[in-house]
């Protein structure tokens, strides 16, 4: 979906391209926080929540996860830039016509600056000066050597190779301090709000999120402005700077994450409520469907689907403007698939604490009193059946991440033409075994894969505890 | 107890049923079989000629459901859903596209697979409940916590990085073992310890902790208490009260398994060139042969059912207070 915004906004026309993928974000992260907020008004689970928070564990780990989630929204704003009109091919075509790069780009780019726009021939190393292969070189004088030629980009501002050292000093000061000043406009104003009327959440762990935050902002703000003059993370065969990809694979990942997860949820919860509540031939029925999918090996599904599709997209090329908007379809096919595979469990889980629910004596009397079946599922189970769904979201969430990967090493994962780690790694099977190796589009996808996964699992496992009613129990 | 199994048995007609309607509809409703006749011919240079060629070949030329054209019994039989996937029940699974005889593919790559999946499978479970236990004897103490974060950080690692790094220290670098492989014999050990060794330590974290929850929940229970009470020694409680109690959620995690080793490990046998039904499935779906890759759904589909049934027996002798009926 296009939408053209005439000149004014950005200097230069533009054309806003809306993914679909785009839109599901937003709508998710809205539904994400609607959802929280709404379970805000219950006391009971007010006071998990404030449980989860009163850590500092939990609030680091929760920081980090909304960077994340940050970072992926606004990479989620897509536009194509206007091509500079050509004066002399003007004649013969309407001169009003403007004509738009198939390049599609995000606000995230424009935040990174020229970070990725500066392609190298091939491969090179962090913070690396030279290309990493060496090439046949005509020198001024004509002769022709070979050597390791200069990079176009890493680096190019110096004037003299020696200075390396001391310019990464005098630019890592300013980068960070960008960093912190804008971390510490935004804790202040936190701050000041909390002073104001921070009464219902005090005692929570506000100052390890500051910490976090800052430190956070100081990493970005240093990555940025480095990125911008070198290749912080070295080059990968494409010559494309790999802090960029790693970046840009940050909203692949969080997207696959949270899109697959809210697929299997409204799935997933009728149906095991249904099954639970109703009993008899619904039960049969969703138990027939849920044992036929974990029959199916879950990966082999997953794959045949993937193929399917891509054969599809193949034979239907017309519906896809740009090549974006292809690899776009096959994500969402992706998590499509990966969402129906995987509401079984949670499915199972919810049928039998419904089945054990509906049993218990508030539920019969609500019966008896006449109180209508939707009256009762909205008031007297639903409710108690958040934990599980809360519990089984979080846990979910690393899960797909994870996924991601191994799918992409399949071939079955994520298109080429989208950045993710999942492609990023699988390349680097083959580039370590290289002589020299090649060790940084390995640790770039991986640092930030691990950072995710890493915090979402701590964080799960907060809100397990503060959650589940088995573990709360034990504590108590 | 035949009764039972038996019964189980009839459950899982439906069910196989459905394995199989549902992948026949996700191949033929989506794609026509000119679409897979040229993703297999290659997609620009082709004829038309080639294309109906290749289909009456592997007999795609067929009606879906109905032959009307046929006369009497034949009016099903002779149907691509007769022929490609009603067969699978009688475990003949055909010619793959490529005209291999894939029940004879199935046989040879199952040694391979289970060569490297039995003994991960079981090292790993031994590894794991011995660091459970372990970790289990500090409950509480500064020493667990951090075993657990441990174990939380492992998690986070995707399986993929431990095969990479793996395989590039153990193998490239130090060269203590070749990097990949697969040999029949008893000689084949040297190829096949290396994977063995990164599939157990990539399943330590989420195994371990998986046990040690397990554990924990066991050691709540009254009996254990009790035992604590008698003055029973903190490994005595756990090896004589908690482990035994423990043995049929165990069971249920594990008995459910077996099954799928014999389908193997996707990943890593074809990271380490391992000859398996694994590795058999990637080549597939990577060539697109749809025959494959649907003989290999129903095959998984029944082991994963008769797992389930194996798991309710093992119950009996777990559990004497267990009986099917």
């Amino acid at each position: 979906m296009d939408f053209e915004i005439g000149p004014g906004l950005l200097n230069e026309s533009v054309l806003w391209t809306i993914l679909w993928s785009d839109v599901l974000i937003f709508f998710l992260v809205g539904a994400i926080t609607f959802f929280i907020l709404s379970l805000k008004k219950n006391p009971q689970n007010r006071e998990r929540w404030r449980q989860v928070f009163s850590t500092r564990l939990g609030m680091s780990t929760f920081v980090i996860i909304m960077a994340y989630v940050a970072i992926a929204l606004v990479d989620s704003v897509h536009f194509r830039k206007a091509l500079p009109s050509i004066p002399s091919a003007a004649q013969g075509q309407n001169s009003e016509q403007v004509f738009y790069s198939n390049q599609v780009n995000s606000l995230l780019d424009l935040a990174l600056g020229e970070m990725g726009e500066m392609p190298e021939r091939t491969y090179s190393a962090p913070f690396a000066l030279k290309s990493w292969n060496k090439e046949n070189l005509l020198l001024p004088n004509g002769e022709r050597v070979r050597d390791y030629p200069k990079l176009a980009y890493g680096g190019s501002h110096l004037d003299n190779p020696e200075d390396f050292s001391s310019d990464i000093f005098i630019n890592s000061l300013p980068g960070i301090a960008k960093g912190l000043a804008i971390a510490l406009l935004f804790i202040g104003l936190h701050a000041l709000w909390l002073k104001k009327n921070g009464s219902s959440t005090a005692n929570l762990q506000w100052r390890s999120g500051w910490i976090t935050f800052a430190i956070i902002m100081a990493v970005l703000g240093w990555l940025v402005t480095m990125g911008n003059l070198y290749h912080v993370l070295g080059t990968d065969q494409a010559g494309n700077d790999t802090l960029y990809e790693s970046l840009k694979g940050i909203r692949t990942g969080v997207l696959i994450g949270t899109l697959a997860t809210l697929i299997t949820m409204p799935i997933a919860i009728t149906l095991g409520l249904a099954a639970g509540y109703f009993k008899g031939w619904i039960d049969d029925v969703v138990q027939y469907i849920y044992t036929t999918l974990i029959s199916i090996p879950g990966l082999l599904l997953i794959a045949a689907s993937v193929l399917l599709f891509q054969v599809w997209i193949n034979n239907n090329p017309d519906f896809f403007e740009v090549g974006l908007e292809k690899a776009d379809a096959k994500f969402l096919a992706l998590c499509f698939i990966l969402g129906i595979t995987s509401w079984t469990t949670l499915c199972r889980l919810l049928r039998a604490e419904t089945l054990k629910i509906s049993q218990l004596d508030y539920v019969q009397a609500a019966h008896a009193f006449g109180v209508s079946h939707f009256q009762i599922i909205k008031r007297h189970i639903l409710p108690n059946l958040s934990h599980i769904i809360i519990i089984s979201f979080v846990l979910d969430f690393s899960a797909l991440v994870l996924a991601e990967a191994v799918l992409s090493y399949i071939g079955v994962g994520i298109d080429p033409a989208m950045a993710s780690w999942g492609n990023m790694i699988n390349m680097a099977s083959t580039e370590l075994s290289r002589e020299p190796g090649i060790w940084w589009n390995l640790c770039g996808a991986f640092f930030l894969m691990f950072t995710l996964v890493l915090s979402v699992n701590l964080f799960s496992d907060l809100v397990n505890d503060a959650f589940d009613p088995k573990t709360r129990l034990e504590s108590a | 107890m035949l009764t039972y199994i038996i019964r189980r048995l009839f459950y899982a007609i439906p069910i196989l049923i459905g394995v199989n309607l549902l992948t026949f509809v996700l191949f033929f409703i989506v794609n026509t079989p000119e679409d897979m006749a040229r993703a297999h011919l290659g997609d620009k240079y082709v004829t038309e000629q080639a294309i109906q060629d290749w289909i009456a070949d592997k007999g795609y030329d067929q009606p879906l459901f109905f032959n009307g054209a046929a006369d009497g019994f034949n009016r099903l039989t002779e149907t691509v859903f007769f022929n490609k996937s009603v067969k699978l029940f009688a475990f003949d699974f055909g010619a793959s596209d490529e005209g291999r005889n894939i029940q004879s593919d199935v046989v040879d790559r199952m040694g391979p697979s289970l060569a490297l999946a039995l003994p991960t499978f079981l090292i790993g479970i031994w590894v794991n409940i011995t660091v459970a236990l372990m970790v289990l004897m500090f409950r509480g103490s500064r020493l667990d916590r951090f075993a657990v974060g441990v174990f939380v950080t492992l998690m986070s690692v995707s399986y993929l990085f431990y095969i990479i790094i793996g395989q590039h220290f153990m193998a490239k670098i130090s060269r203590l073992v070749p990097v990949s492989g697969f040999n029949d014999g008893i000689d084949g050990w040297r190829f096949l310890i290396l994977p063995i060794l990164i599939g157990t330590i990539a399943g330590i974290g989420a195994g371990s902790r998986w046990y040690r929850s397990l554990f924990i929940e066991v050691s709540g229970q009254d009996f254990a208490r009790t035992a604590r009470a008698k003055g029973v020694s903190e490994a005595g409680v756990l090896f004589r009260h908690i482990l035994p109690n423990a043995m049929l959620p165990i069971l249920t995690g594990v008995v459910v398994v077996i099954p799928t080793l014999f389908m193997g490990s996707l990943v890593m046998e074809s990271f380490f060139s391992i000859p398996g039904l694994g590795s058999y499935l990637l080549d597939a779906i990577r060539a697109q042969d749809f025959a494959i890759v649907r003989a290999m759904v129903f095959l998984g589909s029944v082991l994963y059912i008769i797992g389930l049934i194996l798991t309710d027996i093992s119950y009996t002798w777990a559990d004497p207070r267990v009986r099917l009926s």
